[in-house]
Order: structure tokens, then C-alpha cells, then sequence
């Protein structure tokens, strides 16, 4: 197949939507936050805008998807995108190497990004740098690799769409990881959430939603029958989350809050990302109107029996979202949706793909607890100590480590 | 009865007020103010210059307490405000002729 310029337009166009949910994600998690710590927690997503696409092109996007050593990572034959053609086809026959490279940047920004909301209002943000770029080269480009470049989960015929593993399950379980090896906040127990702008968190969750539409209904890497199915699926089970959110505060609190819808639609989205171009309609509004329920269990009942500080939930969030994602593909795909699909989904009476699906879920935790585990070591190597002092966390992160504030006072006196 | 009016760091507030209720202070009062003692200002960077801060956010805090209660609530608010550095704060006590508490007219220390 030649180059299409259908493709090209709509993978371009949805590279530069996925670009946009990362300052999405920093207004979703600084609305959460102190104020005392808003710009240090948007600081923490924007870093990485720079530092994970100068990584991408050195050498990110080769140990992904040129070659492959093992089946666990890719070569070095693309240093620096050398020889990554602009008008020549790569992993994707109708599209332009370089097109689906930049394409691929996009997400290379947002997943590690997804982590810092674990660790938001305690960690030192020179260690953060050090860990994000560490944790880049040595849990995602691996994941990547193995999942979409040809590695070994590809080989085993298990489905991630857009992510469901590589994105969501990778930055979740690696948050826990870093969220436990940080230790709680100071004064966490007393009260776990000090959201200081809502409407913050909507805009955030806003962004997030437009973006995933590039996240999703790009991931079919073309503009076709796919890509559409991937856009219904993907509003589908934002919709039902956000509404099933909204049913349980109601029952439960008796008010419905913004704070709840908000978090209803975005986990929604992270539950359809695996499957979003392989399941049909109907799957995804179960898809969706299910994972409120176990996440919202899973925050409010086993996170305080566990007793860690996954301040924003992003493990919550992301990790228990995306293991539900991937099972529910392993329940719902089906090969009139997608002809990639080889084994339907259990729902119909298939067993072979969710196996492949709980084998991919448990490589991707494994590589992610290892993997945090070491980029965590090298952080401490350089900087000592990844926390700031009980002062500084007094003070807010935005003065000790940004010597910047978000909001004047009130009192019009600055 | 003494009123009690402390000018903190606004970092300090959680301390001092896990102190004081320990100390069993019924109720205070709080404002977030801006001010500077001999702490001056201090210098931010906005696009490489400098800029200079006079006014510091501080927190100024008003308890009324019973004449017993005086010196373990200065005290405990001292040590828990206290850094070493320039800019801690400072203390003044007042005498409070009389308290009424309007719900029940009860006047005097038992308005307390």
C-alpha cells in the first residue's frame, strides 16, 4: 500500500490532540492539590513535554520500534530519527515513518507524566527530572517495544489498543511504587484531598476527554471504519463513567460532586483505551459504566485499609482503570469489530485472548514495580534525598522548589 | 481574661493549632495578612529579573484565654512558630475587660 493522505492528516491531527492532554492532565491534578503546590504540580507534567520528546528522538522512538533484541527492546539504527523518512512508510504501511514516530512521541509524553500525581506536594523536583527520564528509557521504551514494536506480548496475541498496558498500567503501578518508597505526606489521614480550584480539575478532565479522541481513534493509524468505532467507543464509556460516578456519590453521599464527575469520565476513558477499536458499541458502555464502581471502591475502601499516600490516585485511577481496560478487551473484543482481533473475547465463549490479556497485565506490573524500583535508585544516587524537608512541605513545593506562586493574595497587597 | 495576637509564618498554622488544641483553647480566630518586621521582603525571579517582595503573607492569629491558660498557650505557640530564622513572628498579649456569648448572654470567663 502507498502513503494516504487521509492517514496522514488524521495521525497528524491526532498527534498534536495528544499533545494537548498533557497540560490537560497538569490543570486535572494541580485543581486537586494545595494551593501552595499548584505550579510545582503543572511543573511536573510540563517538564516532561520537554524532556520526553528531545528523549524520543534521540533515542526513544528507535529502542521502541526499530528491530528488535529479544523481543524486550528495540536497536539504535534510528539514533537521533537518522533515516526515519519523512515520505517513506515505517511500522505503519499508509503512513510516514516519521508521521507515526511523532505520533508515538505524543504518548512517550503523557505516561510518565501520569505518575506525578502519586507523588504531588512532597517530592523534590530535581528528583522527579531524574527519575522521569530514567524511568522513560527503562520501563516505557521497553513496554512500548514489547507491546506495539514487535516484542514478545505482540507475539502472544495479546490486545492494547491505545495503551491500556503500556500507558495506563505502567504509569499506575509505577506511581504506587514511587508513592510507597516516598512515604505519606505530613499531615495525610487527617484529610486526603485539598482541592483548592475545582473548576481546575474540569478544565483539566475537559482537556483530557478532546485529547483522547487523538489517543484513541489515532491509535487505529488510519482515518477509517477503526478510528470511527475507537471515537464512539471512546466517548461511549466517558459518558457512562461519568454518570455512573455521579450515581454512586448520589446513593452513597447523597450529592453528586464535580470533583466525582470529573474523575468518573477520565477513569472511563482509561477503561476504553485498551479495547477502543476492538470492542463493539454496547461493550463500551458496560466498560465504562463499570469501572466508576471499582474504582470508587477501590479509593474509598482498600486505599485506606492499605494505608499508602497515592495523592492524586493515580494507581487508583490509571492502574486499577487500565487492569479493568484490559480485561474487559479480554471479554469483549470481537473480530467484526477489528480484523486483528484472532480470539474473540470470553464473552463469546472464547478463553485464549483473556489469558493473553492477564499475562500482558502481569509482564506490564512486573516491569513497571522492577523498573521504578531501579530509575527510584539512580534519582537517590544523584540527589541524596527525593523528598523535600518537613519545612519545605510546610512552605508548598511552589516557593522551595520553584521560588514562584500561583495566586497573588486576596488582599491585594502584592 | 488575656487576648492573645500572634504574627506567624503561614507554614507554622498546622502546628500550632494541633498544639493548641491539646491545650483545650476554646476557639480561635485567624486572618491572613500581609506584613514585614525585620524580616524585610525577599527576592522572586520572573523571567530572569529580579523582583523585589516588601509585604510577606503572614498569619495573624487571636485567641482570648483564661489568666491560668496564659503562659502554656505563649509558650506552646513559641515553640511550635519557632525556626531560629529572621521573620518567626512576634506576640502581644492584651488585658480583655469583658466577653459576653451572644447566643445565652453569659458573661465574664464563662463566655469562654
Amino acid at each position: 500500500m502507498k502513503l494516504d493522505s487521509g492517514n496522514i492528516a488524521w495521525m497528524l491531527t491526532s498527534s498534536a490532540l495528544v499533545l494537548l492532554m498533557t497540560p490537560g492532565l497538569a490543570f486535572f491534578y494541580a485543581g486537586l492539590v494545595k494551593r501552595k503546590n499548584a505550579v510545582n504540580t503543572i511543573m511536573s507534567s510540563v517538564f516532561v513535554m520537554g524532556l520526553a520528546s528531545i528523549l524520543w528522538v534521540l533515542i526513544g522512538y528507535s529502542l521502541s520500534f526499530s528491530g528488535d533484541i529479544g523481543g524486550i527492546i528495540g536497536n539504535l539504527d534510528w539514533f537521533g530519527l537518522n533515516g526515519v523518512a519523512p515520505d517513506a512508510p515505517g511500522p505503519i504501511s499508509t503512513v510516514p515513518n516519521l508521521c507515526f514516530s511523532i505520533f508515538q512521541m505524543m504518548f512517550a509524553i503523557i505516561t510518565p507524566a501520569l505518575i506525578t500525581g502519586a507523588i504531588v506536594e512532597r517530592m523534590r523536583f530535581t528528583s522527579l527530572f531524574i527519575f522521569i527520564g530514567v524511568w522513560s528509557i527503562i520501563v516505557y521504551y521497553p513496554l512500548a517495544h514489547m507491546v506495539w514494536g514487535g516484542g514478545f506480548l505482540f507475539d502472544i496475541g495479546a490486545l492494547d489498543f491505545a495503551g491500556g498496558d503500556v500507558v495506563h498500567i505502567s504509569s499506575g503501578v509505577s506511581a504506587l511504587v514511587l508513592a510507597l518508597v516516598l512515604g505519606k505526606r505530613k499531615h495525610y489521614g487527617k484529610a486526603a484531598y485539598h482541592p483548592h480550584n475545582v473548576p481546575f480539575v474540569l478544565l483539566g478532565a475537559a482537556l483530557l476527554w478532546f485529547g483522547w479522541f487523538g489517543f484513541n481513534a489515532g491509535s487505529a493509524g488510519a482515518a477509517d471504519g477503526i478510528a470511527v468505532n475507537a471515537f464512539m467507543t471512546t466517548n461511549t464509556a466517558a459518558a457512562a463513567a461519568l454518570l455512573s460516578w455521579m450515581l454512586i456519590e448520589k446513593i452513597h453521599n447523597g450529592k453528586p460532586t464535580l470533583v466525582g464527575a470529573s474523575t468518573g469520565l477520565v477513569i472511563g476513558l482509561v477503561a476504553i483505551t485498551p479495547g477502543a477499536g476492538f470492542v463493539p458499541i454496547w461493550a463500551s458502555i458496560i466498560i465504562g459504566a463499570l469501572v466508576s464502581p471499582i474504582c470508587y471502591f477501590f479509593i474509598t475502601y482498600v486505599k485506606p485499609k492499605l494505608g499508602y499516600d497515592d495523592a492524586l490516585d493515580a494507581f487508583g485511577c490509571h492502574g486499577i482503570g487500565g487492569i479493568w481496560g484490559g480485561i474487559a478487551t479480554g471479554l469483549f473484543a470481537h473480530s467484526s469489530v477489528n480484523a486483528a482481533v484472532t480470539n474473540n473475547g470470553l464473552f463469546y465463549g472464547e478463553g485464549k485472548l483473556i489469558v493473553s490479556q492477564l499475562i500482558a497485565i502481569g509482564v506490564t506490573i512486573v516491569i513497571a514495580v522492577v523498573g521504578t524500583l531501579i530509575a527510584v535508585g539512580i534519582a537517590k544516587l544523584f540527589t541524596k534525598n527525593i523528598r523535600v524537608s518537613s519545612r519545605d512541605e510546610d512552605t508548598g513545593l511552589d516557593v522551595s522548589e520553584h521560588g514562584e506562586i500561583a495566586y497573588p493574595a486576596f488582599n491585594g497587597m502584592d | 481574661m488575656k487576648k492573645i495576637e500572634a504574627f506567624i509564618r503561614p507554614e507554622k498554622l498546622d502546628d500550632i493549632k494541633d498544639a493548641l488544641a491539646v491545650l483545650h483553647v476554646n476557639g480561635l480566630s485567624i486572618s491572613q495578612i500581609m506584613g514585614f518586621g525585620s524580616q524585610k521582603g525577599w527576592k522572586e525571579y520572573i523571567r530572569g529579573s529580579e523582583v523585589e517582595v516588601n509585604f510577606l503573607a503572614k498569619i495573624k492569629i487571636e485567641i482570648v484565654v483564661l489568666d491560668e491558660q496564659l503562659d502554656a498557650v505563649v509558650t506552646s505557640i513559641c515553640e511550635n512558630a519557632r525556626t531560629g530564622e529572621v521573620g518567626d513572628g512576634k506576640i502581644f498579649i492584651y488585658n480583655i475587660e469583658d466577653a459576653i456569648r451572644i447566643r445565652t448572654n453569659e458573661r465574664g470567663n464563662d463566655a469562654l
